[in-house]
């Protein structure tokens, strides 16, 4: 018998209905996941249903282990890896007993060798599939896509992670939000840590600055859990122009494009839209709409050069279409990527037979698909580029 | 037949200067595709506030040079990420720091074409912004708080690497006034 078939599967006792995953996530260890989730064990217990303690993890938290009492635990199962004795959650066990609701702390935990899976939310699978619903918790960088921004963030990389898509398979998803303020101040009452690794944590992990990065990573991230969750996920209907002149709720992202020049005015534009961009949360794309017959040499090179650095530095993707026209050009890109917001620089007042044609906004209102957004930069200085 | 004359003069005039007028709207529009060469003065800086001895100077240069001013900020990248990694929190820094800087010179009609640069450590971007980039002049504050940007070993070995002049400004009392992302016309010692 797999982990996955439970004995009380077999016995015929349980529906087939999958169990409902609730992930209490926040943006580091002390901030009240695990205290948060045994609460919620609690209420559930007081409302009747049959609550099971799968692994907790108290981390020498006194008050964590005081509120476990009154809830059922299921035994850790020991493995001997090198010697070592390792506890670890008895998926086996717990899924022998089956009971309605689990509680399984740490969802990114790495099993030791010998337990039936390599990773613990591998574990929480097999709880759901038995129909039994789990509680869990996680910190914000234990999600693999937001490893490397944590990192880059807080300069401390996180081993064990992961993948984004078990948190998409959760029900629901619980923020457990805390000011860095008042996580400092648990931190240094000694209700994260024991003593000795408080000074340690202080002056590594926990400073203001981190937790500020990461709060705002977590915070983002279940807005973008909570998006994806309240949107429509029906099969996409024909083509994005054709699904949004329909009218259909369909979960499509910001994407923002900034129309640039290899002249250093443009440094302001991608400033403006990576600003934007971040403000969204969403990706941003560097297009410069380049006439054929205007060789990349000398200085335009150069500029060149710079924006695809830029581009670089900022994460951002820098594009160049060949093209006669700039809105025909852009409207091209657009289509393809998916954009929903340009951005574009001033433009000169027009001159001449300039003044007789429709406004660069209008026109690639015009031509891009429907719903997409335009916003014009100011200039600063006092040589604006033309149109 | 003389106001058939006069229509086809009229009509003559009309299309030369029609013709004259397409071709000068298309000429001006290819000349600002292609940006002038000039002269550069590289301000590099790092942090999240620069002298403002330092900015002012180097905006009275270009602008009595007629130079654009290329302020760069040096950003570091920890050796466990890729050199060439985007660095959005390094970025979150360095954009208001340009934005504000940008903001003093278009006040003085200065030109500014400013760069991101990053690098293992300030001397290492600076390293690869020297030879990324072509310029006259390195204006470059030296500061009396260890630390705090560029070392003297940085400016010492600048001296001897930059292919071009290198201002180094005199720690002075005036330095206790920044400018930073906080405000244009700088602020109080104290909050860098």
């Amino acid at each position: 018998m797999s982990a996955a078939q439970p004995a009380a599967e077999n016995e015929g006792v349980r529906s087939a209905r999958r169990g409902q995953l609730k992930v209490f996530i926040g943006m580091a260890a002390g901030v009240g996941k695990t205290y948060r989730m045994l609460q919620e064990g609690h209420a559930a217990k007081a409302a009747g249903r049959d609550v099971a303690i799968g692994y907790m993890e108290p981390h020498r938290r006194p008050e964590t282990s005081a509120l476990a009492e009154g809830l059922e635990a299921i035994p850790r199962r020991r493995l001997t890896y090198r010697d070592t004795e390792l506890e670890e959650m008895d998926l086996p066990a717990l899924l022998a007993r089956a009971p309605k609701l689990a509680l399984i702390d740490e969802l990114a935990h790495t099993n030791a060798p010998g337990a039936e899976h390599e990773k613990r939310y591998e574990d929480v699978r097999d709880v759901l599939a038995a129909g039994i619903d789990v509680f869990s918790t996680v910190n914000v960088q234990h999600l693999e896509s937001l490893n490397d921004q944590v990192t880059e963030l807080t300069g401390t990389r996180v081993r064990e992670t992961i993948p984004d898509a078990v948190l998409g398979e959760a029900d629901e998803v619980v923020l457990i939000d805390l000011t860095p303020e008042a996580l400092i101040e648990r931190l240094r009452a000694g209700k994260v840590y024991p003593g000795e690794g408080i000074e340690a944590a202080l002056r590594n992990f926990f400073t203001v600055e981190n937790l500020l990065a990461l709060r705002e990573v977590a915070l983002r991230q279940v807005a973008q859990e909570v998006e994806a969750k309240r949107l429509v996920v029906e099969e996409p209907l024909g083509t994005r122009e054709e699904r949004v002149a329909a009218g259909v709720p369909k979960a499509v992202g910001e994407r923002l494009l900034a129309l640039v020049r290899p002249q250093p005015s443009s440094q302001r534009l991608v400033r403006r839209a990576w600003r934007s961009a971040q403000r969204l949360g969403t990706d941003l794309d560097l297009l410069w709409v380049k006439p054929p017959s205007l060789p990349i040499e000398g200085e335009v090179e150069r500029q060149v050069t710079a924006l695809r650095h830029l581009a670089s530095v900022l994460g951002a993707t820098f594009l160049i279409e060949e093209s006669d026209s700039l809105v025909d050009g852009a409207a091209q890109v657009v289509r393809e990527r998916g954009t929903t917001y340009i951005m574009v620089g001033e433009s000169l007042p027009p001159r001449g037979f300039a003044r007789l044609r429709e406004p660069l906004p209008q026109r690639l209102m015009r031509a891009t698909p429907p719903g997409v957004d335009v916003r014009i930069v100011a200039h600063r200085g006092g040589n604006k580029e033309p149109s | 037949m003389t106001v058939e004359r006069v229509l086809i003069a009229v009509a003559l005039v009309a299309g030369l200067a029609g013709g004259y007028l397409i071709a000068r709207s298309r000429w001006r529009g290819r000349r600002s595709e292609r940006p002038q060469a000039i002269h550069q003065i590289l301000l590099p800086f790092t942090g999240t506030a620069i002298s403002r001895r330092a900015v002012d100077a180097a905006l009275r240069l270009a602008r009595a040079e007629e130079a654009t001013l290329m302020p760069a900020y040096l950003a570091t990248v920890p050796k466990r990420l890729p050199l060439d990694c985007a660095i959005p929190a390094e970025a979150a820094k360095a954009m208001p720091m340009l934005e504000a800087i940008e903001q003093r010179a278009t006040a003085q009609g200065v030109g500014i074409d400013s760069r991101i640069e990053r690098g293992r450590s300030y001397r290492h971007a600076l390293a690869r912004l020297l030879d990324r980039e072509r310029f006259d002049r390195v204006v470059v504050p030296a500061t009396a708080e260890a630390g705090a940007e560029l070392s003297g070993d940085d400016l010492a070995w600048l001296l001897e690497k930059a292919p071009a002049e290198v201002l180094i400004l005199r720690p002075g009392p005036e330095d206790r006034l920044f400018v930073t992302a906080n405000g244009i016309p700088g602020c109080l010692a104290g909050l860098r």
